[in-house]
C-alpha cells in the first residue's frame, strides 16, 4: 500500500506516576488509512490513542518524552495551540456522550466553539456531518429532538457526527462499538470504511474480527510495547513476532 | 474455547495424514499392479479412489466449520487453507492412479520389462507424495523444499521415457499402441508429481505464510 504518514510517533514514553505505561513507541501512521490497536487490557491501547490529540495533558502526574509529529509539526512542542490539536484530531468514546440537548445543537456545538455563529453555516455544516456520520437519513427530520432519545447505536454515529463538524483530519476512536449490537456495529464498521476518504480513522478495539474485517494497518501493544505493527492482513494470516502471533490466535498467557 | 479449537484443529491434520495415506497406497497399488503384473491390486483400485474422494468431502467440511465458528487468523488461518487446498491434490492423485488402474483392467496393460525407467519413476513419485505429507505434519520447510526441487528428477524421467519410446517407435521394436499407452501412464505418474510438489508448496504456507512467486 502506497500510503503518506500523517502520524509520525518517534520514540514516545509515557509514565503515570512511577508507571512507565508507554515505552519507546516509533510508528508512522498512515493517512486515509484506518488504523487499529489492539493488545490485552492495561497495555497501554488508551492512554497511546490519548496521546495523539494530547488528551492525557489533562492527567495529572504525566510524563511524555519523545515526539509525536502531525504533518510534519510535533504536537508536542511548547508553541502549540492544543486546541488546535483537538480539533484536528478528534476523539471518539466507548460510551456515547451526548449533551441533553437537541441534535442541531450537539452538533453544532464545536463549531460554534470555534467561533462560527452564521445559522447558513452552521445549518451547512449539521447536515454535511450527520451525512458523513451516515446518520443524516434517520434524524433529518428530528432535528430538534434531544439527542439523548436515540438508540445506543444512533447515539454512537451522532457523536461520530458531532467530531466531524469540526472537519478534523483524524478521528480517534476508543472501542467505539463495544457497546453496540451486530447491526449498529456494522453500520459504523461501514461508516469508518468510507471516512477514510476524508479522515484517517485510528481506533483500539478488543474485537479481533472487527480489526480483521476493517483494519488496514494494525498494531499490537504488550505491556507498555509495541510489539508489531504491519498491515492488518499481515497481521492477521501472518504476523512475524511470536507474541502477536499467540494473542491474536487466542493462546495467550 | 481455545482447547476445543486446538483439538479440532488436530483432528483435521489427523485426517488429512489419513487421506495422505490412502493415496500412497493408490500408488503402491497401481505401481505393484503395473510392475508385478498383479491383476487384483488393479481392482482394488476403485474403492480405495471413492474412499479418498469421501475423505475429501470430510475434510472440507472440517474446514468450512473451524472458518465459520473459529474463524481463524495467523498460522490457525494458514493451516485450515492450507488444508483445504491440499485435499484438492490430494483427491487428484486418487483420481489420477485409479486412471491408470483403469488402463490396467481394461486393456490388461502391465510393464515388466526393465529398459523403461517406470520403476524408478514410480518410486521418485511415492517418495515425493509421502515425503510431502511429512513436511505437512512435521512443519518440516526444507523436506517441503527437497520435494519440491525433486519434481524436475521425476520430469527428467519422463523426458527420458518419451525419447526410450520415441527410438523404439524408430526400431519398430514394439506395438505401437502398447508404447502409446506406456507414454499415457508415465505422463500419469509425472501428473501425480506435480500435485505432491503442490502439496508440499502447501505445507510450506502453511508454516512461512508465503505462497511461491510472492
Ligand atoms: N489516569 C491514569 N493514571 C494512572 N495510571 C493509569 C491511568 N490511565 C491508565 N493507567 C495505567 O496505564 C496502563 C495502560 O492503561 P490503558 O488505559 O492505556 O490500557 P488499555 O490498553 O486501554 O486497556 P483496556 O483495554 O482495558 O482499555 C494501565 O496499567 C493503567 O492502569
Ligand atoms: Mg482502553
Amino acid at each position: 500500500m502506497d500510503t503518506k504518514t500523517i502520524i509520525d510517533v518517534e520514540k514516545l514514553n509515557l509514565w503515570y506516576g512511577d508507571h512507565h505505561a508507554l515505552k519507546d513507541i516509533s510508528m508512522k501512521i498512515p493517512a486515509n488509512r484506518i488504523t487499529a490497536l489492539i493488545g490485552p487490557s492495561g497495555c497501554g491501547k488508551s492512554t497511546f490513542l490519548r496521546t495523539i490529540n494530547r488528551m492525557n495533558d489533562l492527567v495529572e502526574g504525566v510524563k511524555i518524552t519523545g515526539s509525536i509529529r502531525y504533518k510534519g509539526e510535533d504536537i508536542y512542542a511548547p508553541n502549540v495551540d492544543v486546541n488546535n490539536v483537538r480539533k484536528n484530531i478528534g476523539m471518539v468514546f466507548q460510551k456515547a456522550n451526548l449533551f441533553p440537548m437537541s441534535i442541531f445543537d450537539n452538533i453544532a456545538y464545536g463549531p460554534r466553539t470555534h467561533g462560527i455563529t452564521n445559522k447558513a453555516k452552521l445549518n451547512e455544516i449539521v447536515e454535511r456531518s450527520l451525512k458523513d456520520a451516515a446518520i443524516w437519513d434517520e434524524v433529518k427530520d428530528r432535528l430538534k429532538d434531544n439527542a439523548l432519545g436515540f438508540s445506543g447505536g444512533q447515539q454512537q454515529r451522532l457523536c461520530i457526527a458531532r467530531t466531524l463538524a469540526v472537519q478534523p483530519d483524524i478521528v480517534l476512536m476508543d472501542e467505539s462499538t463495544s457497546a453496540l449490537d451486530p447491526i449498529s456495529t456494522g453500520k459504523i464498521e461501514d461508516l469508518c470504511t468510507r471516512l477514510k476518504e476524508k479522515y484517517t480513522v485510528i481506533m483500539v478495539t478488543h474485537n479481533m474480527q472487527q480489526a480483521v474485517r476493517i483494519s488496514d494497518y494494525c498494531a499490537f501493544f504488550l505491556l507498555g510495547d509495541l510489539v508489531e505493527f504491519g498491515t492488518g492482513e499481515q497481521i492477521f494470516s501472518n504476523p512475524q513476532n511470536p507474541k502477536t502471533e499467540a494473542y491474536v490466535t487466542g493462546r495467550f498467557g | 474455547m481455545r482447547e476445543a479449537f486446538d483439538r479440532e484443529l488436530e483432528q483435521l491434520k489427523n485426517e488429512v495424514a489419513t487421506m495422505g495415506m490412502y493415496c500412497e497406497r493408490a500408488i503402491d497399488l497401481v505401481s505393484e499392479s503395473l510392475l508385478e503384473a498383479n491383476m487384483a491390486k488393479a481392482q482394488d483400485m476403485p474403492e480405495l479412489s471413492l474412499e479418498i474422494t469421501h475423505k475429501e468431502r470430510e475434510i472440507e467440511s472440517i474446514c468450512l466449520r473451524l472458518l465459520l465458528k473459529q474463524q481463524p487468523v495467523a498460522s490457525d488461518l494458514r493451516l485450515v487453507s492450507a488444508s483445504l487446498k491440499m485435499v484438492t491434490d490430494l483427491e487428484r492423485i486418487g483420481d489420477q492412479s485409479e486412471d491408470v488402474a483403469e488402463i490396467i483392467r481394461v486393456d490388461k496393460f502391465f510393464y515388466t520389462g526393465q529398459d523403461i525407467p517406470l520403476r524408478r519413476m514410480a518410486e521418485a513419485v511415492r517418495k515425493m507424495v509421502s515425503e510431502s505429507l511429512d513436511a505437512f505434519a512435521k512443519r518440516d520447510i526444507q523436506l517441503a523444499q527437497s520435494v519440491i526441487k525433486y519434481d524436475d528428477i521425476v520430469d527428467n524421467y519422463f523426458e527420458d521415457v518419451k525419447r526410450l519410446i520415441v527410438e523404439k517407435i524408430k526400431a519398430q521394436d514394439c506395438d505401437g499402441e502398447y508404447l502409446l499407452t506406456l507414454l499415457m501412464v508415465c505422463k500419469y505418474f509425472e501428473r501425480i508429481a506435480d500435485h505432491a510438489s503442490n502439496v508440499a508448496r502447501w505445507a510450506e504456507f502453511a508454516v512461512t505464510g508465503v505462497r511461491e512467486g510472492e
